[in-house]
Formats: C-alpha cells, structure tokens, sequence
C-alpha cells in the first residue's frame, strides 16, 4: 500500500517540474505581428457554423441536422399526439420493456404506452434496463447548430438510460431549442452552476461507428435508433 | 544508427512498395478529407477560430501548475480520489492497487492511447486479469495483438475480409463481409463484458479546470457504457489535456470532430464530474483519476516546442502527411506517430534513439497547416535535428561539411573542384548505386542532377 505521503510527494515533485519549466516564458501566440487579445475577449460564437437568428430557422436547422444524423424528428401539437406518437412507435416496433424516469413529460405521456416501466431515476438492475427495448428520457436542451440533444444524469434518467437499450426516444419542448453550442454551454452554468449533475452529455445521432473501412453503421454499443419527439 | 531507426528504415522500404496497403489508406482518407473540408467550410471563419484554440491551449499549458491544482480541488471536493505519477511504471502500480484492491477479474476498457503509451495492458494481463479493448477498432487490433494503426482509427489498415476472418478466428463467428453485420458481432460479444466488468478504464480528450470535469469525445457508446456500469472507475490522463473553463468546450469539440472524423461534433461528448453523487441512480461508486507525467515536463521545459504540448490527438497531422500515408502507421514504432509522433517521441522516449523520425520528413508543412491549434510541427522537427546533431555530431558528416566549407570558401579550389566533378560525373555514372559508388547511399534510388557543361561564373565572365 502507498500511504498518503508518498502520494502527496508525487504530486508535489510534479507541480515541481511544471513550475520549474514554466520560468522560461513563452509568448502569447501571434496573429500578423499583432499578440492578440486573452480567449475571454475572444467568443467562440463568431468563428463556428452560423445559425439562423429566428426560432423558425432554428427549428429548421435542427430538424436538417438530426435528418443527416439518422435520427428522427418529429414536432408534435400536444400532450396527446406525443402519446399517440409514441403508441404508433410502441406497434410497430414491437416493444415489450420500457424503461424511463420520473418527469413532467415522462409522467404525462409514458402511461399512454399501457406497459409496465423500468425507473432508472432510482435504484434499479443493469440486467432488467439491458433487456428494455427503449429508453424513454427528458432533455436539458435540444441544440440547433449540430442537432444535439443535451443530456444530463439528473434530467434523463441517470448514466445508462440514454446509452444501454437499444432505442432512445427524447421527450423535448420546444422552448428547449438553443441556437449553438455557447448558448448551451451558459445554459448549463445558469441551471447547474456550482452544483453540476456528474455526467453531463452532448448526444449526436444514433450511436455509430466507422471502424470497418470507414463505412458507417449505427449502434455500435448505444442505441441504433435515436428518436425525439418535440413538443 | 540506433536499432530503431533500423527497423524504421526496413519497414518504411517494405510499406511504401506495398502497393495493396496504399490503396486501402487512400480510399479510407479520401472520404476523411471530403468530409473533413465540408465541415471545416462551414465554420464562419475556420482560421479565427484555430488563432482562438492556439491562445486558450496556450493559456492553460503556460499556467498549467495553476489549472491542475484547480481541476484537481475541484475533483477530490466531489469524491473523486486523484493520483499523480511521474512514471509510466508508478501509474501502472497505481492501477494495479486498485485493481488489487477491488479484488477485480475483469475490465472494460475505452480507447485511451495514454494507456497504450505505459502498456497498461500488458500490466494487466501480466497480472492475470481480462482487459477488453471496446472500441470497435481497439477491439479488433487488440484480438490481432497489434498495436492501433492510427490514434483516432486503430484499424484503418485492415479490410472487412481481413476483420471477418478473424472474427471467425477469435469469436467463431459465421462468415460475412458486411460492415453492419461484423459490427454486430462485437456488440454482442462486448454487451457481455460490460455487464460483468469489475472495472471500467477510460482516457480523457479534455481536463476542465473551472469546474473539475474530463470530457470524452467518442461515437460508438463503448465510453458512455464504460462510466456507466462498473462499480470502479478508473481514467488516465496526461496532465496536458486541461482546458481553463468549461465553455472552451464549445470551440474544442466541433473542431476536434471536425479535423478527427470530418464531422460536426461526434455522437457522444461527455463530461463527468465525479462519482455516483448522493441520490443519483448510477455510475461508479468511486472514481479514480491518474495523471500523468511521463516526460511531458521535460517537453514543457523546451521554451521551443512547448506548444506540442497543446495537442488534443486530433490525427490530422497524420492524415495529411506524405510520409504516414506511404510507411503507414506501424512502421513508426511509436505509441504516437505521425507529424506529432515524430515531434514529441524523442521527448517521451530519448532523442538519440528517435531522431530519425525527424528526418523522414519532407518538410513540406502540411503538418503546420492542418494542426488546429497550430503547433509548429514542421520547424519542430528541424528543432529536433539540430539538437540531435548538437547533442552527437556524426564524425563523417561533420568532416564533409568542413571540407566543402574549406573548398566553397576558396575560389580557386572551387574551380578546379567544379572540373573535376565535371570530368568525374560521367564515371560516377558507370557505377552509380553500386558499392563503388561513393554516394550510394543517396545514388541508389536517385539520380545526381548533371553538372552543366558551362557554370554560370563562367557564363558571366565570358559574356560579350
């Protein structure tokens, strides 16, 4: 067993070696001539893909961007085209297991499904959840720029939910479409700030892989279907 | 020469005559680069947003005592049990306690190339335990007992025919020649792994100082799952990889996508800030995170080349480079190769034995130009040269310089010198390549430019 102050050391002598280094200053880089100004003067908003200004184009930036992702998108009117929606899927998909959490729109809308349900927001067998054949989960935020859904352990169901079964369907509102990645990235300061949820994820399309002659297939380890239902 | 470059040289000849070899690595970067030059177009202005990701790296690799001590507070404040190694033998140990502690048989593992840098799993085998690469890729040069071809695409070199047969092989599948269905065929052997795992290992694209978090780029799921189902978790990282804030993320992870695959963002970006925290339903119950040395110090110590250590192991550099593209990724011997591998190996592992990889070179900057953060990899590499010669000046070279210098400097020996080639050239010819040849080593497989019959000394003076 290595006791504490071994460990202590080790760490000590690195930061060691980092300081050390660090006495031999290197400049800032240069642009032209000119140093430029720290990152914090320097947005990452202006250089990454434009998105549109409107919600209306938003909206439609992110249904063409989930269309090149394989996933599918489909706004809906009410509570109650959600859970018809979500019954047409159930039929012809033939789902037998369902697992979810507890939430606003979970809660409204899961019932629908006439089907016993798996919670993942509180203890539960990895087993049962892996022979779910869906995972229906709520969102932080639907991202327009890259077509992402924002996931977090504590809005969608905890860690595996989004990533175990083989089908996961996104439960989302309208009002949650952000522009790009920045406005999500505030958005998760403003919700979380020094309490942040401990995993956090950016999810892109249906899981994939190109690991084969670079040849795309979907569900490498995740799911192979990503759905989202947006209200 | 040291044995490396030796093995280099030997299996650069064999590789850049395969031409089968280069025709799979053609077909498999002409998609990338489509892909990658369709997303990089779409950016507003892709060389703003570089200048912004060279400043941010430069901004943490400079203060990096500060951001690890800030991104490790932040990390133990959540439960998160942090270790430093100096080594690449005391991260081993490190794990192998764990390991031992956790009384654990089996383990997951996701694509870190920090890990293949210590062979962690050739420690863990030693150990006797079942380590499982899952990353489709990794999995399959893992079942080769190969080493990954490439840093982004392990198994760029291998066709589905070669992947199928050994799926057959190793997992006693059926045979099949599609992509969909072999990528099945590890999804089910893998889902198992994971269920069962003791323990999950997993690498770390980014190390967020503000709030205490890594982040993992990846498409398959194999990492979500990796931090999701073991009871221990346990990362390893390079103590590089530390970003100031978390919105940095904005910028990094659209352009890591972007130059590593050709795609906007990948399908899995994920940050983890601890442990399963009270009232959560999952994750790890203790996560362990080792920080690693190994040399990079001594990189940061080279004022010169410190900014290689702003590397986000993107694979672009590789991608576009003559030379990987023709010996192809295993002739370097490296854990890194490429541009980038050529630059930082003889720091991680010993200039003398590695700087030929400097040399097999052409110079041509492709490097520099592609690298989003914008590493000067080229003139690195020159750097690495001339303090290879500094360090062990080559008798024979030094004494040829010193001659031609002696000859250049003095016009009457150069005329007489100029002659003599003159006369002397056409005999060269008679022997060229062959062991008589005094330039052999170069005449062999190139041809020495004829002199002109008339200098342009000569020129000058007798003009009317």
């Amino acid at each position: 067993m290595k006791n504490e102050e071994t460990v202590l050391s080790e760490r000590e002598k690195i930061l060691a070696r980092v300081r050390e280094a660090l006495k031999a200053p290197v400049p800032s880089p240069v642009s032209h001539g000119h140093v430029l100004p720290p990152a914090a003067a320097y947005p990452a908003r202006q250089w990454l893909p434009k998105v549109g200004e409107t919600f209306d184009d938003q909206l439609a930036l992110f249904a063409k961007n989930a269309a090149e992702l394989k996933a599918d998108f489909q706004l809906l009117n009410s509570a109650d085209e959600m859970c018809q929606a979500l019954v047409r899927l159930r039929d012809t998909a033939g789902w037998r297991r369902v697992a979810g959490h507890s939430g606003d729109l979970t809660n409204a809308v899961c019932p629908a499904l006439n089907l016993p349900l798996l919670r993942t927001d509180r203890a539960y067998d990895v087993h049962e959840l892996e022979a779910c054949d869906v995972g229906i989960s709520e969102c932080d935020a639907l991202i327009a720029q890259t077509g992402s859904v924002l996931v977090t352990n504590r809005s969608a169901g905890g860690r595996a939910l989004s990533v175990l079964p083989p089908h996961h369907v996104v439960l989302a509102r309208r009002e949650q479409l952000v522009a790009d990645l920045p406005a999500a990235f505030e958005l998760l300061q403003q919700k979380y700030a020094e309490n942040y949820p401990s995993m956090i994820s950016f999810i892109t399309g249906p899981s994939r892989t190109g690991d084969i002659e670079r040849i795309l297939v979907l569900g490498a380890h995740g799911p192979k279907r990503l759905t989202i239902f947006c209200l | 020469m040291s044995t490396f470059a030796a093995q280099f040289l030997k299996h650069a000849r064999v590789m850049s005559g395969d031409l089968r070899h280069r025709k799979i690595i053609r077909t498999a970067l002409g998609n990338y680069e489509i892909a990658r030059d369709q997303r990089q177009a779409a950016f507003q202005d892709w060389q703003g947003a570089r200048q912004l990701a060279a400043v941010i790296k430069w901004e943490a690799v400079n203060h990096l005592d500060k951001y690890l001590e800030q991104f490790v507070a932040k990390l133990e404040a959540r439960g998160t049990k942090v270790h430093w190694a100096s080594t690449g033998d005391q991260a081993r140990e490190i794990i192998l306690q764990i390991v031992r502690d956790k009384k654990a048989r089996s383990i997951i593992k996701s694509k870190a190339m920090t890990a293949e840098e210590i062979h962690l799993n050739d420690a863990l085998e030693k150990a006797g335990l079942n380590v499982v690469e899952n990353d489709l890729g990794e999995f399959i040069v893992q079942l080769r007992h190969e080493a990954p071809y490439h840093i982004v695409f392990p198994s760029m070199h291998l066709t589905r025919g070669e992947i199928s047969e050994l799926f057959q092989r190793e997992l006693g599948s059926a045979p099949t020649n599609d992509p969909e269905e072999l990528t099945m065929i590890a999804r089910r052997v893998l889902r198992k792994k994971y269920l069962t795992a003791d323990i999950g290992i997993t690498g770390a694209n980014f190390a967020i100082a503000e709030t205490g978090m890594i982040s993992i780029t990846e498409n398959e799921g194999n990492a979500r799952l990796t931090a999701a189902l073991p009871k221990t978790m346990v990362t390893l990282m390079g103590i590089e990889k530390v970003l100031p804030k978390l919105a940095d993320l904005a910028l990094f992870l659209p352009m890591l996508a972007t130059m590593g695959t050709g795609q906007q963002i990948t399908c899995y970006n994920t940050m983890y800030g601890g442990p399963r925290q009270p009232g959560e339903s999952d994750g790890p119950e203790e996560w362990h995170i080792v920080l690693l040395d190994n040399h990079r110090t001594e990189l940061l110590a080279d004022a010169e080349q410190r900014d290689a250590l702003h590397c986000i192991r993107c694979g672009a550099c590789l991608n576009v480079c003559p030379i990987f593209r023709n010996v192809g990724g295993h002739t370097y011997g490296t854990t890194y190769s490429g541009p980038i591998g050529s630059v930082i190996t003889p720091h991680l592992r010993g200039l003398q034995d590695w700087k030929h990889l400097s040399n097999a070179s052409s110079l041509c900057g492709a490097c520099t130009q592609t690298c989003p953060v914008k590493i000067d990899l080229h003139h690195h590499l020159l750097q690495n040269r001339r303090n290879a010669v500094k360090g062990k000046p080559a008798f024979f070279e030094r004494l040829a310089y010193q001659a031609f210098g002696f000859v250049a400097n003095r016009p009457a020996l150069w005329s007489i010198a100029k002659k003599l080639g003159r006369l002397g050239q056409p005999l060269q010819k008679l022997v060229k390549g062959s062991a008589l040849d005094p330039a052999k080593a170069w005449t062999q497989t190139r041809d020495l430019p004829p002199q002109p019959k008339e200098s342009f000394k000569d020129w000058w003076t007798n003009r009317k």
